[in-house]
């Protein structure tokens, strides 16, 4: 046991049986016990409405947990590891509810002969939907409860009498521990056979206080194979007889196939088929090499795109775009009036781009399409969901495809994972074979949805006492496409290039009134009331309100990045927060706790506040200079969803006025998931969401000519690199074991922009209200103080 | 198509493809290395980094015809399982990362610069790490294992 593991971690590792030398072995041994090809497992369709046809049936105990002759368990999940640290928690999670140190459960995630259909692993659902009262949570409760029912058949013994451990159920606190008439183990109880039965919504789960595997700081299982490159991703999947396919996708936006001289590259080596279908080009080749010198050469005379918005005026365009389709998440109908009878009334306008996901390794896919039958190695968010718009796609029997996860580069969201797996059973499809194709970078900058622009308007009225008593909210976004979801393959670039639809942009305006409060998407801000349907559904105090977004046709495919609309929204709404309290001279964390009416909420302002040592007072700072490096510090948070998830994130800030860089110096963040699965996988999650959020909020923004994207790889797409000035980073983490479980892998990301901006301008007394703030919109907001 | 020799992690192979063939797609491809990865393509983000005569290279854009004969190690050379090399003990200890895809570039630059530069300033590490990405931003766990790593090395 290394003496480099914190002693809480060395802990729980001993706890778990685990040796560190087992620990490495074992690790190594999960990543290549999922053997390729295994036998499909033959899985009966209950006809529930759950799930797809085909899934295991989710309120079967039997769908989610299974143990061997030999008492050994299985986890099934349909939520899998995107290096959010999702996976290990879950195998905390099945090895608690059953009682067993972590080294009796083998995990299986994310395959459709096995897992049953959780839809896509995303939006911070992991946690609230497998850790709370369905699921696997549920599932291994249920399962926990029957072994117990069936121990104290088999000995005679009332269940309140007995005491699960190590997969052995005993008599509570008897002495003759090796009498066999006293105990029996789970595998001589169910071993090998079904359980038949129902997820029992009330059987007991195990409260977080009687916790010895979930909830400790277990390290990551995966470390030592990542580390050493023995870790198997997408990109390592090997098949016999496997060929390399690259794509030829259009050179501009809307650009049609007109023709493709397949005698082009003919005699090129190892080249095997061009494949053409619609507009969709490829090459597969023997080798990838190959594969990448044919699409290169390979000639094909496209149409010309269809044009696009000028990118210097894109949010002006935008603003004024027609048709819309409009949503109305809260309207008090009193806001125009209240803003007439304000003492003060403070206007801004807020501008966010077209972000990337950006995965870090092109996405990749190995798919093996014969005759009738597929089986397809994906990265996906959404294995039952690419199992069926493959088949779509194919043209095949869903029941025919078998969608198995394997781990990509990290994807954020929609990243081109999805369309990389169609473009590789469309390859295999074409040839007979396998198939692997990994994109080129340009393609996966281009192949991906973006993550959303937007324009928003704010408006908050003030009384003479500088409270605020009406905010309007009114935003602009445009969207194309989205997940492909169960049935809509045309919602990313590859299904439309052979031929299916995105979902239709159906113009609505006047929005309908909201009949319930969702803010799913965060466009209410946190400091009013959310008053739907007679009930105040918000997390704040303001009762004039209005919050309005107008959806229009978007020129790029767009789709869920990381905290989508949530992270805008924010950024918007708690930026013009701190505007309101410099307006009224407050100090900015008492002025949001002035408006807040939500405990866990303010629960989370207060404790980053005091974390940080909070320097309360109004901003700006009083006698900084204006040349030279000035400092400042800002707070911001958010109610992730309303109810999945609380953090606040105080951030300080070195302005360099002279040269318009922002230096963040440190960091302070607290959160509040609830019970706390794996708080070392929390806290990783906390520090790489606020520093990717600082990343877009600096310098990430896609750009764009009259006919295509111009963000094609890193010199013209900004991450900050790993050797920029890291911040210092505090996580405190809020352990709220009586209340749901929650996400917490999007709460960080959310904040920091407007940490930032509020920071700056805490140090400057200028205002950025435009994502990225990048050297120029620094200084040109300093010009701009007067 | 050529043969070409190339000493991997000290064993010697022999490959037949065309000379121009980027040293990444031998590696992984024809050798099945899991290690050295392809992030760009195009040098840019670190994926693929491999060590060449201690220098950290970037094998995506590096015809395998360059580096016949030479000393090619990549990050299943530096050490395994059983015996680590210090900056990948340092990696697992500190959870240093979220994907993982990352981490071979990371660990390889690492390691090439701090052979070379045992006693190196934190400064100087940042400096050495300024052309390698990751994209879930595990910043903070992986600086602090390289610099743990340094002090063990150092020793």
């Amino acid at each position: 046991m290394t003496k480099r593991m914190t002693p809480d971690a060395i802990a729980a590792l001993k706890r778990e049986g685990f040796s560190r030398r087992n620990f490495l072995k074992s690790s190594g041994a999960l990543i290549v016990g999922f053997s390729v090809g295994g036998a499909m497992k033959t899985v009966q369709a209950q006809g529930l409405s759950a799930g797809m046809a085909g899934a295991p049936p989710p309120n079967q105990v039997d769908s989610w947990i299974a143990i061997a002759a030999d008492g050994n368990i299985t986890g099934y999940t349909g939520k899998e590891e995107l290096g959010q640290g999702i996976s290990l928690a879950q195998w905390q999670l099945v090895a608690e509810e059953l009682s067993v140190p972590m080294n009796r459960v083998k995990m299986i995630y994310c395959d459709t002969a096995f897992t049953p259909d959780q839809g896509v692993t995303s939006g911070s659902q992991s946690h609230p939907a497998n850790f709370n009262h369905t699921n696997l949570a549920q599932a291994g409760a249920t399962a926990r409860q029957a072994l117990l029912q069936m121990a104290s058949q088999r000995l005679g013994v009332p269940v309140e009498q007995l005491v699960a451990k190590d997969g052995v159920i005993s008599v509570k606190g008897d002495p003759s521990k090796n009498n066999p008439s006293k105990k029996v183990t789970y595998g001589e109880l169910v071993g090998g056979k079904k359980f038949n039965l129902t997820v029992d919504g009330k059987a007991k789960r195990k409260h977080p206080s009687e916790w010895t595997v979930l909830g400790k700081p277990i390290p990551r299982p995966d470390m030592p194979a990542l580390a050493t490159g023995q870790f198997e991703f997408v990109h390592n999947v090997r098949l016999p007889g496997m060929l390399h396919g690259r794509v030829v996708r259009p050179p501009a936006i809307g650009a049609t196939v007109v023709s493709v001289d397949e005698g082009s590259v003919k005699d090129m080596p190892g080249v095997v088929k061009v494949v053409v279908k619609k507009n969709f080009v490829g090459v597969v080749a023997q080798k990838p090499w190959q594969a990448l010198q044919a699409a290169e050469k390979l000639k094909v005379t496209w149409t010309p795109g269809v044009g696009l918005p000028s990118h210097a005026d894109f949010f002006e365009t935008l603003r004024n775009q027609k048709p819309t389709r409009d949503v109305m998440l809260v309207d008090s109908k009193d806001v125009d009036q209240k803003l007439a009878e304000a003492a003060t009334v403070v206007k801004a306008t807020y501008y966010h781009p077209y972000q990337k996901h950006a995965s870090m390794g092109s996405s990749c896919a190995v798919a093996d399409v014969q005759g009738d039958k597929a089986t397809i190695y994906s990265p996906t968010q959404g294995v039952w969901h690419q199992h069926n718009t493959s088949a779509m796609i194919l043209g095949l029997k869903p029941e025919n495809v078998r969608v198995i996860f394997r781990r990509g580069s990290g994807c954020y969201g929609l990243n081109a994972a999805d369309a990389v797996t169609y473009d590789a059973a469309i390859l295999s499809q074409a040839v007979g074979k396998p198939v692997r194709v990994q994109l080129t970078r340009k393609d996966e900058m281009t192949s991906e949805n973006y993550g959303n622009a937007y324009v928003l308007d704010q408006r908050a009225g003030l009384d003479a006492q500088g409270n605020i008593i009406a905010w309007d909210h009114e935003a602009w976004s445009p969207t194309l496409g989205n997940r492909p979801g169960p049935g809509t393959p045309g919602n990313i670039i590859t299904g439309t290039l052979v031929g299916f639809e995105p979902d239709a942009f159906n113009p609505r305006s006047p929005a309908p009134a909201p009949t319930a409060f969702n803010n799913n998407s965060n466009g209410v801000p946190s400091y009013v009331a959310g008053r739907v349907g007679g009930v105040n559904g918000g997390t704040g105090t303001v009762k004039s309100e209005r919050s309005l977004l107008h959806n229009t046709k978007s020129a790029f495919f767009t789709g869920p990045l990381r905290s989508p609309a949530r992270l805008q929204n924010t950024f918007t709404h708690e930026s013009f927060m701190d505007e309101l309290a410099a307006r009224v001279k407050a100090d900015p964390v008492a002025y949001r706790l002035r408006h807040l009416s939500d405990e866990r909420l303010s629960g989370v302002v207060k404790v980053a506040a005091k974390a940080a040592n909070w320097d309360a007072r109004p901003s700006p700072k009083p006698g900084n200079s204006r040349t030279g490096i000035a400092t400042g510090r800002g707070i911001s948070c958010v109610a992730y969803e309303r109810d999945n998830g609380f953090a606040a994130l105080v951030a300080e800030v070195e302005v360099h006025q002279d040269s318009g860089k922002i230096v963040v110096k440190r960091m302070v963040i607290s959160n509040d998931c609830g019970p706390i699965s794996n708080p070392d996988g929390l806290r990783n999650q906390l520090e790489g969401g606020a520093l990717q959020g600082m990343s877009r909020a600096l310098g990430e923004e896609v750009t764009w000519d009259d006919q295509k994207v111009t963000s094609i790889d890193w010199k013209t797409f900004h991450s900050l690199p790993l050797g920029f000035e890291v911040p210092k980073i505090e996580t405190v983490l809020l352990n709220m074991p009586d209340e749901e479980a929650t996400g917490a892998g999007e709460t960080s990301i959310t904040i920091i922009a407007a940490a930032i901006g509020n920071a700056i301008f805490d140090a400057t007394g200028a205002r950025l209200r435009q994502i990225p703030f990048t050297p120029e919109r620094v200084k040109a907001a300093l010009a701009a103080r007067g | 198509m050529s043969a070409i020799n190339l000493k991997v992690n000290g064993r010697v192979h022999t490959v037949d493809v065309d000379p121009a063939t980027p040293l990444l797609y031998v590696l992984s491809d024809d050798l099945e290395l899991r290690g050295p990865k392809f992030g760009c393509g195009l040098g840019q983000c670190g994926a693929c980094t491999v060590i060449v005569k201690g220098q950290a290279i970037r094998s995506c854009v590096t015809p395998v015809n360059t580096v016949a004969g030479a000393d090619i190690t990549t990050l299943e050379g530096i050490g395994t399982l059983e015996k680590l090399h210090p900056i990948q003990k340092a990696f697992i200890d500190e959870g240093a990362a979220q994907c993982g895809f990352c981490v071979n570039g990371v660990i390889m630059t690492a390691k090439a610069f701090l052979d070379k530069n045992p006693k190196a300033s934190d400064a100087q590490i940042q400096e050495a790490m300024s052309g390698v990405l990751c994209r879930c931003f595990a910043h903070v766990r992986m600086m602090r294992a390289i610099k743990k790593a340094g002090q063990e090395m150092a020793r």
